[in-house]
């Protein structure tokens, strides 16, 4: 009885301000301070709630990454998952979201092959790469049903969940037949901090490793980043300032016509 | 012969502002590449079919089968992937909403097609974006013959309407299969609400605002703009405006024509969801905070004093006092 949940996250550079090797066109890594991806923090948190729900229920934590990027594992470990799987080589590393995510779901399939995954949770999107699609892929790769953008798991058991999802203009709600994917925002719960017991158990915890001959095949990338660069320099603007707030109003308003930003 | 697919989603009937845009770019590459333009139109009407040829489709397909009102991921990428499978499209492109990123995946891994989100411009062989929250871009290329972008709104120009202008309009023959994902119900948002992700202007307020009253002031000066409401996560957690008008890092990214920040300090957080807005307003008492410094237009002051008096000369100009 209970779920098996798998929740994917990764291990991202914490600081937003990177640059790029002028040489290479890539973006230079090395030397930034990497922590969990912050929207990975409440996929975690999610799936240690419905441990809690539902009695019987296991997490395992999943990553694609280096040997340094165990640190995410061990992070998650601390925040209550129970077993993690780190997906390391040459061979699955560097690849883009169409690999990672196949990469992904052999790892998911064949921790079902041990015992049946029901549910694989992720955050948003990562705060590197910004594409907010591995879920989706992940999903389709096992044909499994996704819904992205939860904000509220209402219900769940072994079988089915009915989930809450955020669109444009308003909530729609959507029963779930499992396995299933589930892509979460951060309006749906508020992450605890790592136990100090948490910390002690996860530091001595197992990590399994799996590399692509563990997996049975290469993944294969289908779009690459030629080149990465700063954004266009915004010019020094303009500043008004002083004089009443009524004469403050008419210079912003004379400005913004002039800039046609009006209508 | 091989194609450009737009793929049109409606929106509980509604069509969604940022087709046009999505025709826009894709009559661009169309006439680039020598290829028709062709668009699958879900969840809409014979009507609207027309619209699409208008605005520059050359053959367009669709279907208002009923069970399309809401948004199903598996059954709206059946559609697209059955088209897709016949056409043997170059591109496909999607708007960059929830529904347009649900698709992508599932298009992508299904087509084997490299997949790029929140495309920002369309040139040769690259797909440029955003990624490190906008403090880089980057120039995607790809190694499959079928690529699957989504479009961030506001980058590319709406296709103008040319009534009179003629193509092929068929109705697709639609059954859905089975699916494990049900729709079950809909709660709209407050009426009158405008989506941040749609808005060419939009108003954001922060801990600045001070408090839900506060936000009454920026939700009139919205109003008086036609602009959507935006949020600082700390005016979010403070409780005086719902999460889904969150702008940031945490929150959504959006790129309007104009944006104005009102007692927001343009926390680096805050800037990854919106340094890509193309003219910024501050407004704020301290001159030297990051918004202040990297806006278009800085008006030093107390927006209690400030945002009533704009609205007064707005109105004023627009001949409505
Ligand atoms: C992992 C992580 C994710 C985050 N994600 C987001 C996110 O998605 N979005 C986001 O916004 N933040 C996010 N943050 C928070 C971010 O770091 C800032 O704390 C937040 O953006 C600050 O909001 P603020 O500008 O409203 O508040 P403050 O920084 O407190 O700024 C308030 C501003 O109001 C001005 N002010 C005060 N009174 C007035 C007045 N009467 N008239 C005019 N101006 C006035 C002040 O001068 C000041 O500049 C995130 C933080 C972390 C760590």
């Amino acid at each position: 009885m209970g779920l098996n949940i798998v929740v994917c996250v990764k291990n991202t550079p914490s600081t937003l301000s990177v640059e790029v090797d002028s040489s290479t066109g890539q973006v230079k890594t090395e030397g930034l301070l990497f922590a969990i991806n912050p929207l990975d923090e409440y996929a975690v948190e999610e799936a240690v709630r419905i441990k809690e729900r539902v009695p019987g229920s296991t997490v395992t934590v999943l990553t694609l990454g280096s040997e340094a990027d165990q640190a995410v594992l061990r992070e998650a470990l601390s925040r209550g998952c129970d077993s993690a799987v780190l997906l390391t080589g040459p061979e699955l590393l560097g690849g883009d979201t169409y690999a990672t995510s196949q990469a992904l779901a052999a790892a998911i399939r064949k921790l079902s092959g041990q015992k049946p995954v029901h549910l694989a949770l992720f955050g948003k999107n990562t705060n590197d790469g910004n594409s907010g699609v591995v879920a989706g892929q992940t999903a389709a790769w096992l044909d499994w049903p996704c819904v992205i953008s939860v904000k509220k798991i209402e219900s769940i058991d072994e079988s089915a969940a009915l989930v809450w999802r955020m669109m444009e203009d308003g909530i729609d709600k959507i029963k779930l037949q499992l396995p299933a994917a589930i892509g979460t925002i951060k309006e749906i719960n508020e992450p605890r901090l790592p136990s100090l017991r948490g910390k002690m158990a996860a530091k001595k915890a197992a990590i399994t490793k799996w590399t692509a001959a563990d997996l049975g095949f290469k993944p294969e990338s289908k779009a690459r980043i030629a080149r990465s660069s700063p954004p266009p320099h915004r010019p020094a603007g303009q500043r008004l300032e002083g004089g009443t707030p009524e004469e403050l109003a008419r210079r912003l308003v004379d400005a913004l016509l002039e800039r046609k930003l009006l209508s | 012969m091989s194609s450009i697919l737009v793929v049109a989603l409606n929106q509980r009937g509604q069509s969604n502002p940022q087709t046009w845009e999505l025709l826009g770019a894709g009559r661009a590459l169309a006439d680039a590449s020598k290829q028709p333009l062709l668009a699958v139109l879900i969840g809409a009407t014979a009507q609207q079919a027309q619209e699409l040829v208008e605005r520059g489709a050359d053959r367009v397909l669709w279907t208002g089968h009923p069970t399309l009102q809401n948004f199903v991921n598996e059954l709206y990428a059946q559609i697209v992937l059955e088209t897709a499978q016949k056409e043997k499209p170059s591109h496909i492109l999607l708007p960059s909403n929830v529904m347009g990123r649900s698709l992508a995946g599932r298009l992508a891994v299904k087509l084997e097609a490299g997949l790029a989100t929140d495309v920002s411009r369309l040139d040769g062989g690259h797909a440029e974006r955003n990624h490190y929250n906008g403090n880089l871009k980057a120039a995607v290329e790809f190694s499959s013959p079928i690529r699957v972008l989504t479009l961030q709104p506001m980058a590319f120009a709406p296709a103008l309407r040319h009534s009179g202008r003629s193509g092929k309009i068929e109705e697709l023959s639609f059954s859905p299969a089975s699916t494990r994902a049900e729709f079950v119900s809909f709660q709209a948002e407050e009426a009158g609400e405008i989506d941040l992700g749609a808005a060419e202007g939009i108003v954001t307020g922060g801990r600045g605002v001070g408090g839900a009253d506060g936000f009454k002031l920026l939700r009139e000066f919205a109003h008086t703009l036609g602009a959507a409401l935006g949020a600082t996560r700390a005016a979010v957690d403070s409780g005086w405006i719902p999460y889904r008008h969150q702008v940031g890092l945490t929150g959504r990214t959006v790129s309007p024509k104009l944006y104005i920040a009102c007692g927001a300090s343009g926390q680096i957080q805050h800037m990854a969801g919106m340094s890509g807005s193309a003219n910024i307003v501050a407004i704020n008492t301290d001159a030297g905070c990051p918004m202040m410094q990297q806006a278009t237009i800085a008006v030093v002051g107390d927006l209690f004093q400030l945002i009533p008096s704009i609205i007064t000369e707005i109105k004023k100009r627009k001949g409505a006092l």
